[in-house]
């Protein structure tokens, strides 16, 4: 993978403020240039961004599952819900390039259209325990105190329950069984592990110098937080939230499995994987088509937090 | 939640008939049992943890069932054919089907020693019929006289829900039961049932001793028993050991050195244990390796017709289905399933598509119902059907016909391919409502005055005795629509054809007779009929003798292992 | 640090209370009627269904259903199943195997994602980083059962090299299979969140005054990259330990483990509140004492780090 932090040669008005110690003089470093104006920390790590490969490469890789998403019928006539037993297990022909399922169901039409509910389903849930996980945990770490004990203590209680049994109360409770909801079931379940991890890691940065040194600087505690704090302590987020877009995938096929997933009318790479799962002994290739189709969005989205994160990391960037 | 359960009571297998037994075998003393020639070997098999106290009345599973069976020896016992033979019966016998005196024999022993006498069973059908008792099993001892007083009159909650008693129960035991000796009581029932002594195999009517007693609770840990086995000990979901009732000497001798029920949770789990020769007797093959155990296992494997039925209900309380449109629409549904296709592609052909009610295992059955054509696949005539009743009566345009069905067992896969052919086939969209939990799926089907379920759902039905009355009657008849006839299907002249049959001089014009009435519910499909189970089972190379029953239960005290 | 300690296990109480009320009230919205599953297809009689929701206390109002299982509690008594065992007994099986197979796969994950994840770090954007990048999206794309399922019949049954089933009281060899299954989608995660700290680390201040005095490599990125490194992954490894114990269901039955993933499963299924109600209050107490464990760990970590 290309890196180009490491490049030898600043480029003119930029300085930077920590590097490898053995490519760069004492003299280079304590160089800090003060005349440009300071920017904010997006527009950096987006003229950080827009340089590495990798960024463009995981970028393609996300429009082109997005696209898939949104627009299936670009990639495929098919229909995916177009199925007759006689071809069940079918191999290849002509206009069905990966072959039959059990249900004779076209395996490159259903790869294609699952990817609209378990992108929904991935990215939403995702969203979801970021945003939650990341506030309560936040909040949490750096305020300490009472707010710590209350708001962690209120995490344990949420972790008491069994993801089964939450998932079976709330989707009955509920009559229409979508992405959404499935997202948000996920979600319920899924913020506590983030905001333990977020606590951690405040935890983590709000003693370094550069914390103090805001302090100091008069800088409420709100905005050190947001501007200081929580850029610091992005890095274990973005790891695990970009591993659990996956992982919230698959438990979606958890959900078909117990029967209050999404409907069976809903094509989904989860539920085609825990279909798969029945003819693993006589057909296990059924089960790489989505797999695949889930492992690339996940290294799409792990590579991107790759790049974000290497953008967003002040030691890393040039001022 | 339950309204079915208000009308329990009313006598849920309501049969009149003066059939005199003929089924019933010779009363043999164990003399052809072979001690000799027995082999030492401690036959392993998998099982499930079973639910409930090792005593017949309390066991209502099938995991809790095989042990129980095991363990005690009933009035008769089925045969892998499911033929009833004599076990401690000596005779049982009646003049109007109503009255019966059963004799038992002599010499029969408790493994605490005491001999097992007539009011051993008196007693125990006493306290399963005793409503405060609780016994899973009650409902086996309706027929006979009584019953209702010793169970009383519940109360119902505006939802249906059990609240409480209106009336306690007024008797203790059953009138209708007397011990006459040490070896003969006589049991009377309501009406003349034909079939009664068929029943008696079923764990439900096994006697207890009189340590039963003392303490119920402890007994089902530890019980004192009559068959064949005994059992050495019992840890929790993992574990049962039986040993050889040294004691015994009735047909069912064990010709092995003991059993060892494994508990698993898994069947890809027991599947791989066989394979890698741990375990001795599959009591079933995963849904993953029903296209390959055949291969897998050689001449371990076991595939044979079981006394289970599958079928989807139609509820009568579905507008879409009444009337002349809606009969079209049921004859369509049924025809529109390629049921050949779907058993050989789907269940790899160890289901066999259904052209009847009942099971093929079951004396009596045919394949041969006049207006059985409806479970003969043919696309054509079905939408021909689904567009004349459209015409009539036509749906909404976003008609979705929903399957139901509970998912803590394999029933997407079949599901999907039906409404697949739904689609294909009478261009209609066509989706399945899973439940995850068995209870939820009963609280749906059976809640409000109708059931709360808008479209078709499953239906299985394995016999307790093998009678084809046991499928029709608890299925579709008026008198169990307290019970098991959940579609709430009525019809007069089905219950009347069951009565007739039930009267019928002999079983072989009972069983003309029940064929004659199934010909009523083809007509109406208050079901429409998918296949029979086979039991797909399997044996290691170290056990011989396996064979598996008409229940789908293996005879384990057949089978030999060498050590 | 004592008083925090001690001031941590005092919350166990509100906690407790909070988590038992909340499992309460969703087992009591849990659709369906467990009584009357208990009857099969057939149905039980009215007067078996009344006397076994007596029993069980299913007659009472929500507030004193909750408040005869805190009774329970106290007592040590919480009653018994639907099949008639004394809930202590359930709890007191499935613990201790589950326990002992938890930690286990933490043992497995931790070593090799930590190891992993810090050579990975160490030689990023190389042939290594992308092969183990390559490695954990295939155990983070394939269903748990999937893995436990091919390698139950290639380790298992064809090569023969490993018990196939764990069983009753199963060994450390046995328990090897599930745990390495078991710990799969883990080491994903910590191998990602250790490398990435490590990538991190290794560009930070004290990292190249480290080097400056001359440290040896090796002492470096262990004593001061590896070390820094470390909060997040110690944070999921604590959250782990509960994960591991409750969500274990697929793993525990692939190999017959009868541990408290399947048991709580089976009481969620069959509606047994108590039982489940139960399972996860020990499984809260279990979680409380890692995150004690794990706040105490950030302290030893990062010096910085105080509790008062």
């Amino acid at each position: 993978m290309p890196d180009n932090r490491y490049e030898k040669t600043p480029r003119p008005g930029q300085e930077r403020y920590v590097a490898p110690p053995e490519e760069v003089k004492v003299g280079v470093i304590d160089a800090v240039d003060t005349s440009e104006a300071p920017s904010s920390l997006w527009a950096d790590a987006w003229r950080d961004m827009r340089h590495r490969a990798l960024f463009w490469v995981s970028a393609a890789l996300i429009v082109f599952v997005v696209l898939m998403a949104v627009f299936p019928g670009l990639f495929t006539t098919t229909s995916p819900t177009e199925c007759h037993l006689e071809d069940s297990l079918g191999g290849p022909t002509a206009g069905h390039i990966f072959g039959f399922d059990k249900q004779g169901c076209d395996i490159y039409a259903r790869a294609v259209y699952g990817a609209r509910a378990s992108v929904t389903v991935g990215i939403l849930s995702t969203v979801f325990v970021v945003v939650i996980g990341t506030l309560i945990g936040a909040i949490a770490g750096y305020f300490g105190g009472w707010l710590d004990t209350v708001l962690s203590r209120f995490t344990d209680i949420f972790f008491a329950v069994p993801f089964v049994l939450a998932a079976i109360v709330i989707m009955s409770l509920l009559d229409d069984r979508n992405a959404l909801v499935v997202a948000v079931v996920l979600a319920v379940f899924g913020w506590t592990s983030i905001a333990r991890i977020t606590r951690g890691a405040v935890l983590g940065v709000k003693n370094n110098e550069f914390v103090t040194a805001a302090k100091a600087l008069g800088m409420s505690r709100g905005a050190i937080l947001g501007k200081h704090v929580l850029p610091n302590s992005a890095a274990p987020i973005i790891v695990y939230a970009t591993v659990a877009l996956g992982t919230f995938i698959v438990a979606e096929a958890t959900l078909s499995f117990l029967g209050i997933g999404l409907p069976t009318s809903t094509v989904s790479w989860g539920g085609d994987l825990d279909k798969a799962q029945e003819s693993i002994r006589i057909a296990p290739e059924i089960m790489i088509y989505p797999a695949t189709a889930l492992a690339l969005t996940v290294l799409s989205f792990i590579m991107m937090g790759d790049v974000v994160r290497d953008a967003l990391d002040p030691k890393a960037r040039k001022r | 939640m339950t309204p079915r359960k208000r009308l329990v009571g009313l006598g849920a297998f309501a049969l009149a008939s003066s059939l005199v037994l003929t089924a019933c075998g010779g009363g043999n003393s164990g003399d052809d049992a072979t001690g000799d020639g027995a082999s030492t070997g401690i036959v392993t098999i998998s099982n499930g943890e079973p639910q409930n106290p090792l005593v017949g009345s309390m066991t209502n599973e099938t995991e809790g069932g095989l042990v129980v069976q095991q363990l005690y020896s009933g009035l008769v016992y089925y045969d892998a054919e499911g033929v009833v033979h004599n076990e401690i019966a000596e005779s049982i016998e009646s003049d109007d089907n109503q009255t019966w005196t059963i004799t038992i024999q002599d010499g029969w022993e408790w493994s605490d020693g005491t001999p097992v006498t007539a009011a051993n069973f008196v007693d125990a059908w006493n306290w399963a019929g005793y409503g405060p008792n609780g016994a899973k099993g009650a409902g086996f001892f309706e027929p006979i006289e009584g019953f209702a007083e010793a169970q009383g009159v519940p109360e119902f909650d505006e939802e249906g829900n059990v609240s409480g008693m209106a009336e306690e129960p007024t008797a203790e035991t059953l009138s209708g039961l007397e011990v006459v000796s040490d070896t003969e009581f006589t049991v009377k029932l309501t009406q003349p049932e034909s079939d009664f002594p068929i029943r008696l195999g079923y764990s439900a009517y096994f006697p207890l001793p009189d340590a039963y007693y003392d303490d119920t609770a402890a007994f089902g840990e530890k019980p004192v028993t009559n068959g064949p086995y005994e059992l050495e000990s019992w840890e929790h979901d993992s574990e049962i050991k039986l040993v050889p009732n040294e004691a015994y000497d009735g047909p069912r001798k064990a010709q092995n050195g003991g059993l060892d029920f494994i508990v698993y949770t898994d069947e890809n789990t027991s599947y791989a244990d066989l394979q890698g020769g741990n375990l001795d007797i599959l009591e079933n093959v995963p849904t993953s390796a029903m296209s390959t155990f055949e291969e897998d296992l050689g001449d371990g494997a076991i595939s044979e017709p079981s006394a289970s039925f599958a079928a989807m209900t139609v509820p009568e309380w579905l507008p879409e289905f009444q009337g002349d449109a809606g009969h079209k629409r049921r004859q369509a549904l049924s025809m529109a399933i390629n049921r050949e296709q779907i058993t050989e592609t789907i269940f790899a052909g160890t289901r066999i598509p259904a052209t009847d009610f009942t099971s093929p295992v079951i004396n009596g059955w045919t394949g041969e119902i006049p207006g059985n054509e409806v479970t003969t696949y043919n696309a054509e005539e079905a939408k021909k059907l689904w567009d004349e009743a459209n015409e009539e009566d036509p749906l909404p345009d976003d008609y979705v016909l929903t399957i139901h069905t509970n998912t803590d067992s394999d029933h997407q896969a079949w599901v999907e391919a039906v409404c697949n052919g739904y689609i294909n086939d009478l261009d209609i969209k066509c989706e399945m409502t899973g439940y995850p939990t068995f209870d939820e799926v009963l609280n749906e089907r059976d809640k409000g005055p109708d059931g709360k379920v808008d479209g078709l759902f499953r239906a299985g039905w394995s016999a307790d005795y093998p009678s084809l009355q046991n499928y029709l009657g608890p299925l579709y008849s008026k008198a169990a629509l307290a019970g098991s006839n959940d579609g709430r299907y009525e019809s007069d002249e089905f219950d009347a054809a069951l009565k007739e049959a039930a009267a019928a001089p002999s079983l072989d014009e009972a069983n003309v007779l029940y064929n004659k009435a199934q010909e009523i519910l083809f007509k109406d499909l208050p079901g429409i009929p998918l296949w029979y189970y086979s039991t797909t089972a399997g044996h290691s190379e170290n056990v011989d003798n396996v064979e598996f029953g008409w229940d789908s239960m293996p005879l384990l005290y057949e089978v030999t292992k060498t050590e | 640090m004592l008083w925090y300690i001690g001031r941590r296990l005092l919350q166990v109480i509100p906690v407790f209370l909070g988590a038992t009320l909340l499992l309460y009230g969703l087992v009591f919205l849990r659709p369906g009627d467990p009584v009357a599953a208990l009857g099969g297809e057939r149905g039980l009689s009215p007067a078996a269904e009344l006397a076994i929701r007596e029993a069980y206390h299913l007659d009472q109002p929500f507030f004193m259903q909750y408040l005869y299982f805190l009774k329970g509690v106290f007592t040590f008594d919480m009653g018994v199943t639907f099949t008639g065992r004394p809930v202590v007994d359930v709890i007191a099986q499935a613990f201790p195997v589950t326990f002992q197979l938890a930690l286990m796969a933490i043992v497995i994950e931790t070593v090799f994602g930590i190891g992993f994840g810090l050579y990975a770090g160490i030689r990023k954007g190389k042939l290594f980083d992308s092969t183990v990048l390559l490695w954990s999206l295939l155990l983070i794309s394939l269903p748990t059962f999937v893995i436990g399922f091919v390698m139950q019949a290639v380790v298992g049954v064809q090569l023969g090299w490993l018990p196939i089933t764990a069983g009753r009281d199963p060994d450390f060899i046995s328990l090897l299979m599930p745990a390495i299954v078991l710990a799969t989608t883990s080491f994903a995660y910590i191998l990602r969140l250790t490398r990435t700290s490590v990538v991190e680390n290794i560009t930070a201040d004290f990292v190249r005054t480290a080097r400056a005095k001359g440290l040896p490599r090796g002492k470096v990125m262990t004593r001061h990259v590896l070390r820094n490194s470390l909060i997040p992954v110690v944070t999921f490894i604590g959250i782990d330990l509960g994960n591991l114990m409750a969500g274990s269901i697929v793993t525990e039955g692939i190999f017959n483990i009868n541990g408290v993933g399947g048991t709580l499963y089976q009481a969620i299924v069959r509606g047994e509140n108590v039982t489940v109600v139960s399972l996860s209050t020990v499984l809260v107490v279990v979680y409380i004492f890692a995150n004690l464990l794990v706040d105490v760990f950030y302290a030893v970590l990062d010096p910085r780090i105080r509790y008062a």
